[in-house]
């Protein structure tokens, strides 16, 4: 097997006596969407926190591409290729949705300390940016200020930024939160068309999206990661049924 | 430079400091529960000191003044939030800041309609008038040994409200996480004004005790409030503890800086020269000291959880 | 006003060029002003006015640059422009009176100011910045009124007018405001490339949201100081044009009051349009100049002392006035002028 892309060893976050993330070790593979599911307060948000920068953890280790990225900020890791997407929408409302992406192509190309020179005219930040939008099918609206996008459109900005910054790795949380069937639909479409591309790990609530995408399932429960298989597998774990029991139905 | 001059300055700094915490108090507490930058907390003050001294002009003594002019601070502090603090709290802190930075160019000039422009003076209270003599050979006024009791008494009684009655509790817990407390039914509207009256009354009560000491003029409130702020953001924005200790801590900076630090430049420079210097830096002494603190900790010394 | 200005990114021409004449008729009337000054009678007065307008227009746009594009309430600014003040001051009383060397030191010292204590300031957030930068504008007024070789308290006057290349042609109210117009339009123009350009770009995204800035590689922190450097640097220009307009410095040229005014003249112009910071400076200048004449004839229906009585406290006036605007009027003048356009 080939050095996992994205690691986590024995990585541990607790507040007073509740522990959050409780030794989780995860190895993610190069190429494939790895989706990370768990009941409601099973540590998801938190866990991906730490693995993107924003919450250190305890004790443990990250390891992206082989290397230690425990003690780095967010935009370092950024740099490195390890983008994420929020599961509350964030996106900058008074910008266009094209500069919203153009800004995250421009992130990686070049200095911003350029005191001159139109930002919004140049060309080299804004194809890419279009192609990106394009990949999510929002180049339609490239020109509407992001805040006037509809809740589906904003989701799929949000992935449209997250490509621009090109990920090795593309964490994606909760991407189809508080979408629509139809939305949802589309969302969930776009994901199958960048999964070819790039490393996807995924959180998500929706069982359907995340068991017809996923090459693997990881189960969180009480921050302990209960399983690691293959959707197929995981969805015939014992343990796996019991801690859903009354949850949700895995179908 | 002698032992004696050191001890009467720590006094002086004592007593500066708590006068600076009254201050402080209400406007840590103030803008940890209501997270509200209040620039006219200083005007408050400023109108303590006038009315002490409209007061004892009027009654004759500083007792009654002070009586009286507690309920009419508190009063105050209450209308202004009535009339416009209260429709700020859900703006953003430019709002907050612009609107009551409005009201102290209104108040300063004010205070200068009604009373004029020139410094009132009130006199020191009968009781605690003349010096006692706290060690061979040294006076200290009786009147700043009882500001400093008094400023102690309040500090303590601060503590016991905050940290034993139930209004105490719900500011503690509004500081830390205000949409917690109103998740709990609380009125957060009417623990609002409690806070808020309660702070302005402090500060009034601050520049009442001052009036006998100081001159009383428009715009004394304003180097104390940014003193005041200095002692919050040091203390860490919302923290009682963080602001009393921080408060003393200022206060003795600043009057034995002010003192010594030509004095001890001596020590390195020639006399002419570290006195100027002295005089130039001590005033900066506390700016670099906030700047040292915040350097090392962002947030202060005693950063209350959000 | 929670959403701060709105600036338009992407193309939007009608309001763009609609918004575009307002410089240009703001400009056009600066320049033409001294030739009407000329006709007016009061030359001398309606000069020194205009000239203060634009040197205080230049110091609110410096501090829109943050606020307006930054987000970032700075309540020190008034630092900067002592610091400008005083470099041509202490300089010009060592016998250097020269402004290609007055300038550039100050230029420099703002730039040094405004580095060490944004690097600490702007390590905190939201009002423990708002009352760091009060605080240092406050150290810097409190070193200004010990520096007794330098006037203490009551500040320095200066003999005359800083040299250009060794000539004296600044002695003249003519040239001085013809350079001082051409600051403006300059700091103006170098201002408009900077918010358009990838530096404004990212320092507009901070503006609006800071994780999400930080989610796509960037660090905020960088560039808020760098626009808090720049911005320090065109009040401190400001400063050194102020001390040659009153010939004249004084810790009163950065108390914290001066700060708050300030803020004043760009919200009260609309946060985020850099011309409405100058429409701000000048509305705040002209209202101050003229609300006692205004408050004295409004009184007409009073006694004549409670009239001149009122006139002589104008500034209780100020007060109310700010807090209204900050209530009802979102958006300043600009917010005005745009309305009608949005139906």
């Amino acid at each position: 097997m080939a050095e996992p892309l994205l690691e986590l060893r024995h990585v541990r976050k607790a507040y007073g006596a509740l522990v959050v993330t409780d030794d989780v070790s995860l190895s993610v593979e190069p190429g494939e969407l790895h989706a990370i599911i768990g009941p409601n307060g099973a540590g998801k948000t938190t866990l991906i926190h730490q693995i993107s920068g924003t919450l250190p953890p305890d004790s443990g280790q990250v390891l992206f591409g082989g290397e230690d990225i425990t003690r780095l900020p967010m935009p370092r890791r950024v740099r490195r290729g390890l983008a994420r997407s929020f599961q509350i929408t964030s996106i900058l409302p008074g910008f266009s949705a094209l500069e919203n992406v153009a800004l995250a192509v421009q992130a990686r190309s070049g200095s911003s300390f350029r005191f001159l020179g139109n930002a919004a005219q140049e060309k080299a930040l804004n194809g890419p940016a279009m192609e990106c939008l394009d990949l999510v099918g929002l180049s339609p609206r490239a020109y509407v200020p992001a805040g006037l996008l509809s809740h589906g459109e904003k989701r799929q900005l949000e992935l449209a930024i997250g490509l621009a910054t090109e990920p090795k790795l593309l964490l994606l949380d909760e991407p189809l939160a508080g979408t629509g069937h139809d939305e949802s639909q589309r969302v969930v479409e776009t994901l199958r068309r960048l999964k070819s591309r790039l490393t996807i790990v995924l959180i998500e609530h929706d069982m359907d999206a995340v068991f017809s995408l996923a090459d693997r399932v990881s189960v969180l429960v009480y921050g302990r990661v209960i399983a690691t298989d293959t959707p197929e597998r995981v969805r015939t774990n014992p343990e796996v049924r019991a801690a859903y029991l009354g949850e949700e139905e895995l179908v | 430079m002698n032992a004696t001059l050191l001890f009467v300055q720590a006094l002086n700094g004592l007593q500066f400091g708590l006068i600076l915490f009254l201050i402080a108090a209400g406007l840590t507490l103030v803008f940890g529960v209501m997270d509200f930058i209040n620039l006219a907390h200083g005007v408050q003050y400023m109108v303590g000191a006038y009315l002490v001294a409209a007061f004892s002009a009027w009654t004759g003594s500083f007792g009654w003044a002070l009586l009286l002019a507690l309920p009419t601070a508190l009063a105050f502090g209450l209308l202004l939030e009535l009339l416009i603090f209260r429709h700020l709290y859900d703006r953003d802190h430019l709002d907050q800041v612009l609107a009551t930075f409005g009201i102290i160019l209104f108040l300063n000039q004010g205070v200068r309609f009604v009373w004029g422009a020139a410094p009132l003076s009130v006199p020191v209270p009968e009781i605690f008038s003349g010096s006692v003599e706290i060690a061979t050979g040294l006076l200290y006024p009786v009147y700043r040994l009882a500001i400093i009791a008094a400023g102690l008494a309040v500090a303590g009684l601060l503590y016991v409200l905050v940290s034993h009655t139930r209004v105490g509790m719900l500011v503690r817990a509004g500081a830390s996480n205000a949409a917690m407390v109103s998740a709990l039914g609380v009125n957060i509207q009417r623990l609002f004004m409690v806070v808020f009256g309660f702070g302005a009354m402090l500060a009034g009560f601050a520049g009442a005790m001052v009036a006998p000491i100081l001159s009383v003029e428009p715009g004394m409130g304003d180097n104390i409030l940014i003193l005041a702020f200095v002692v919050i953001v040091i203390g860490g924005i919302g923290s009682i503890r963080g602001a009393f200790l921080a408060a003393l801590l200022i206060g003795l900076v600043d009057t034995v800086g002010r003192s010594f630090a030509p004095n001890l430049l001596r020590l390195i420079l020639d006399p002419a020269a570290a006195s100027q210097t002295g005089r130039a830096i001590a005033p900066m002494l506390i700016y670099i000291f906030m700047a040292a603190v915040l350097f090392f900790r962002p947030s202060g010394l005693f950063p209350v959880k959000r | 006003m929670t959403e701060l200005a709105e600036t338009p990114s992407a193309p939007a021409p009608s309001l763009t060029t609609r918004l575009e004449l307002i410089p240009i008729v703001l400009f056009a009337a600066f320049a033409a002003a001294p030739l009407l000054a000329t006709s007016s009678g009061a030359e001398g007065y309606v000069l020194s006015l205009l000239t203060r307008v634009m040197i205080f227009g230049i110091a609110a746009m410096a501090l829109d640059l943050i606020l307006g594009y930054g987000a970032l309430v700075s309540f020190g600014h008034a630092a900067f422009l002592g610091l400008g003040g005083y470099a041509v001051g202490i300089l010009a009383s060592h016998g250097i009176e020269d402004a290609l060397i007055q300038i550039p030191v100050a230029l420099a010292g703002s730039a040094v100011f405004a580095l060490a204590t944004g690097a600490i300031s702007l390590r905190t957030k939201g009002v423990y910045f708002i009352m760091i930068t009060l605080a240092f504008g406050q150290m810097l007024y409190f070193l200004a009124t010990s520096l007794a070789p330098y006037g203490g308290d009551d500040g320095m006057t200066l003999s005359s007018r800083s040299l250009v290349a060794g000539s004296g042609i600044l002695e003249n109210d003519f040239a001085f405001y013809w350079v001082c117009l051409f600051c403006l339009l300059g700091t103006y123009a170098f201002s408009r490339a900077l918010v358009a350009s990838r530096f404004g770009r990212v320092l507009r995204g901070t503006r609006e949201n800071t994780t999400r800035m930080e989610a796509v590689g960037f660090q905020p922190f960088r560039f808020q100081l760098v626009a808090y450097v720049i911005s320090g640097m065109m009040a401190g220009l400001a400063g050194c044009l102020l001390a040659n307009q009153a010939e004249f410095v004084s810790p009163a040229f950065m108390t914290w009051q001066r700060s708050g005014e300030l803020i004043f003249m760009v919200v009260l112009g609309g946060l985020g349009s850099l011309h409405g910071a100058i429409i701000g400076a000048a509305a705040f200048l002209l209202l101050e100049e003229f609300l006692p004449e205004i408050l004295h004839a409004a009184g007409f229906f009073l006694s004549e002392e409670t009239r001149s009585h009122l006139a002589e406290n104008w500034k209780m006036v100020f007060g109310p006035l700010l807090i209204l605007v900050v209530l009802f009027v979102r958006g300043g003048i600009m917010g005005l002028l745009r309305r009608p356009h949005h139906g």
